[in-house]
């Protein structure tokens, strides 16, 4: 493996170094806050030893528990309801005749990923507390649960979408040309080809969902926090490094769910 | 797709009957995106419209509104009634907030681009296999909770964080400099939040690249420096037209980042309106704001689809 000594064409000077500072800002101070989790001290700034305690207080805090069980209510359900939802809608919106309002209906699954996130959480405060006001209608944690499904469908939506244009049409056809009927066709070759899509999808709509924070902060009601809601309730208080803890879980969570979505689609790639 | 498919074909009466039950199946194939749409409908569009009818209602004093129109929200967001002689009076407080968060987003996507562009092009750059490993070390921050990495930035620039220990440490300084709750602490937050933002699109586009246009300008004894201006940057236009944008939408309504670093103090567009709604108790304003705040995404977005549209995306 010798390197050869010519200039490479691909070179620009300078670039290399930029992409490794953009790589350690990224990553210096997350580091930094995990390995404060650690910290024996109570301190989140002076380090004094290694210790495990602080995960133990996190695990025994009666407020973590709840904070973890509503989020995991919250972002199991709409990760469910939002993949199947998108997953019928990327079907009825590929293998399909183009109809008129396609774009529309293109737009409308999209609509939550171009309207800020603040607009939003306003917008689905002032639709509950309508319908509150109106018809006594409150689904408790359920509005959370659908507030979460909307914005959960368009990232659940884009990799199977992209799994059923990617995928060779003659298959179903030839399926199709051996009398499958078309629920047949779908379930014995369709579905199967495009399950990577669709877990892809679902690792993306539950991380949004369990990382959400805005939207989550405006609409729920009392007794509904959630791990970032719980986050944010520590900040104003005195911190120990139990936050630090708590904050290295959900770093966890994302990095373990992103890595797994990255893993399936890089495989479909090969 | 279909129907070409299938009438290349030669069409036996058989094969006609099989393409009409698939064009069938396809047609009912549509009613499968209802449910996404009806949930998206309801409890997406539907609450956008409702702030629209809101922001044209008086504000009830404890909250909510009162089913009465009003021009006021969007009176008060450039004037304020003066309580003695009703006369409208300009203040400027919420166009000055509006006008510091745009400098913030514009700062932020010019500084992410610098240092975005050159991080997605070494990126496109590396053999494969390393490229992956930097795909994911960069989708890994991009996914991951802004909160907690706005945490991250927050326990670094504080009085007692690594920063000013550091400092203190090394002999530079005697007491901490203030960092936290200040205008830098905001944009460092921004910039750190959303880098990621500028660098996968950037890179998806870059990596689509024909380097041997690349070689064709040295062979034209073009410098590096032409290669990078006149064949490089050109070319991935489309992805950088995205990043921006990717940076700029959510860096104009940041929420989280102001929140934390900014201490209250110094308000972004999205404090703003979440006070409205909160101790403000001012929901008419509230919305009116957010719409003001939605009309300059939407004319960002249109510069976005008359750059790219009628274009052909390279590669």
């Amino acid at each position: 493996m010798a390197e050869p000594r010519v200039m490479d064409i691909k070179d620009q000077p300078g670039f290399r170094t930029i992409a490794i500072i953009c790589l350690l800002v990224l990553y210096v101070p997350v580091l930094i806050l995990m390995i404060f989790s650690f910290n024996s001290g109570s301190l989140v700034t002076h380090w004094e030893g290694v210790t495990l305690n602080w995960y133990g207080t996190a695990f025994g805090n009666e407020e973590f528990h709840a904070a973890a069980r509503n989020t995991l209510i919250i972002s199991v359900t709409a990760t469910i309801v939002s993949t199947i939802c998108a997953t019928l809608a990327a079907i009825g919106m590929t293998r399909v005749k183009p109809w008129r309002g396609l774009a529309a209906a293109f737009m409308v699954i999209n609509l939550p990923l171009m309207v800020p996130e603040i607009i939003t959480a306003v917008a689905t405060l002032s639709f509950f507390a309508l319908i509150a006001g109106a018809f006594g209608l409150n689904f408790g944690i359920g509005n959370l649960i659908l507030a979460h499904t909307v914005f959960c469908i368009p990232f659940a939506y884009m990799p199977i979408r992209a799994r059923l244009e990617d995928m060779d049409l003659t298959l179903e056809y030839a399926a199709a040309d051996l009398y499958a009927t078309p629920w047949n066709a779908f379930r014995r070759i369709t579905l199967p080809l495009l399950v990577p899509g669709i877990m892809s999808g679902a690792a993306l709509a539950f991380i949004v969902s369990f990382d959400d924070f805005t939207i989550t902060q405006l609409v729920a009601g009392p007794g509904q926090t959630t791990l970032p809601l719980y986050i944010w309730n520590q900040i104003r208080r005195p911190m120990t490094p139990e936050i630090n803890a708590i904050s290295t879980i959900l770093l966890m969570v994302s990095i373990l769910f992103v890595s797994v979505s990255f893993l399936i689609a890089r495989r479909r790639a090969k | 797709m279909t129907t070409a498919a299938l009438s290349s074909a030669p069409l036996s009466k058989a094969a006609l009957f099989e393409a009409q039950a698939v064009k069938n199946s396809a047609r009912r194939n549509r009613l499968l995106s209802l449910p996404a749409l009806t949930i998206i409908g309801v409890f997406g569009v539907l609450p956008l419209i409702i702030i629209c009818v809101y922001s044209f209602l008086a504000a009830a004093p404890y909250g909510g509104v009162q089913w009465q129109f009003s021009t006021d929200a969007y009176l008060n967001f450039v004037f304020q009634r003066d309580i003695f002689d009703d006369t409208l009076q300009f203040t400027p407080d919420f166009l000055i907030i509006y006008l510091r968060s745009f400098l913030f987003a514009v700062v932020t996507t010019v500084i992410c681009l610098l240092l975005g562009f050159p991080t997605a092009y070494f990126m496109a750059t590396r053999p494969p296999a390393q490229r992956n490993w930097w795909v994911l070390l960069i989708t890994i921050p991009f996914w991951s909770n802004l909160l907690v990495r706005t945490l991250a930035i927050m326990f670094i620039i504080r009085d007692e964080g690594l920063i000013n220990n550091a400092l203190i440490g090394l002999g530079v300084i005697d007491k901490p400099i203030t960092m936290l709750y200040t205008n830098f602490a905001i944009q460092l937050g921004l910039l750190y939040a959303f880098l990621p933002f500028m660098v996968l699109p950037l890179y998806s586009s870059l990596e689509k690249l024909d380097f041997r246009l690349i070689e064709a300008a040295y062979d034209l004894y073009a410098t590096r420096r032409q290669v990078l201006w006149r064949v490089i940057i050109p070319l991935s236009k489309p992805g950088i037209i995205a990043g921006c944008l990717l940076v700029f939408i959510p860096a104009l309504g940041a929420y989280v980042t102001p929140l934390i670093l900014g201490g209250g103090i110094h308000l972004m567009i999205g404090d703003l309106i979440a006070q409205q709604f909160g101790s403000g108790r001012n929901w008419p304003l509230g919305c009116a704001q957010a719409l003001i705040l939605m009309a300059a995404v939407l004319v960002a977005l249109y510069f976005y689809v008359r750059n790219t549209s009628g274009k052909v995306q390279h590669g």
